[in-house]
């Protein structure tokens, strides 16, 4: 066992945080979406989605660099969970029992696939 | 701007069969965009110089279709719920899997083989079983 650092748990697991959050803004940006320069450019949710996203990615790129897969990956996706959640909380969606199922077989193959890239 | 045609405002909506479908184009682009992501850090070897970032093709081709992924996933959440599609993005594991077994010559095992058909599974579970 190498073993994987705390410091790396702790970014991917904030990478997943910021980018549900990114989700929430880019669905609440697409929902006012109109085609014009206007409203385009001041479409501040959109924006907003956009740099989470990047953020996102960076915390995530910089927690995968050390550790292993089979344990980080799980922790990245928790991300669907924590979007699964906002979109309840925030946008009224129904949690169904095809969505939850579909979810969980999401997670359980995420975690098979960071096993098989056990390193 | 100007709005001809009498104020009521048109415009195309998508099914959800078809918000889903625009999804999954998503997670190709986005698959893509990751080993070209790859193929450039690669070349790039140990520089951290951000003008090489920004400057490299491979690298760049990788920005552009993450560009044009977050584009037409914007389109489909215009018309269909954030809990549905956002998972579906997981898709993306399936095919990067396979293009880094394909083209970067990774080991595919059980583990990965079971991974990937409960990820398809639950996606299809997601498009198909809520159904409206």
């Amino acid at each position: 066992m190498t073993g994987t650092p705390v410091s790396s748990m702790l970014l991917v697991l904030v990478a997943s945080f910021v980018g549900s959050f990114g989700a929430v803004f880019l669905k609440s940006g697409a929902s006012r979406l109109r085609f014009n320069l206007k409203h385009l450019v001041t479409n501040y949710p959109l924006a907003l989605g956009v740099g989470l996203f990047l953020l996102s990615s960076y915390f995530f790129v910089l927690g995968v660099r050390r550790g292993e897969l089979s344990v980080l990956y799980p922790l990245v996706s928790l991300g669907y969970v924590w979007t699964m959640l906002w979109s309840r909380l925030f946008f009224g969606e129904r949690l169904t029992r095809s969505k939850c199922a579909g979810l969980l077989l999401i997670l359980a193959g995420i975690a098979f696939i960071g096993l098989g890239a056990r390193r | 701007m100007a709005n001809f045609g009498g104020g009521l405002e048109k415009r195309i909506r998508l099914t959800r069969r078809q918000s889903v479908g625009v999804t999954v184009i998503c997670t190709f682009l986005g698959a893509a965009g990751q080993v070209l992501i790859k193929l450039g850090a690669a070349q790039l070897g140990g520089s951290t110089s951000p003008v090489a970032m920004i400057t490299n093709p491979l690298l760049l081709g990788g920005y552009v279709l993450y560009g044009l992924m977050t584009v037409l996933f914007v389109l489909a959440l215009r018309d269909e719920e954030l809990s549905i599609l956002y998972p579906i993005i997981a898709l993306t594991y399936v095919w990067v899997t396979g293009l880094s077994v394909w083209l970067f010559r990774e080991t595919f095992n059980l583990a990965k083989g079971v991974g990937v058909a409960t990820i398809v599974a639950g996606v299809s579970i997601l498009g198909w079983g809520s159904e409206k």
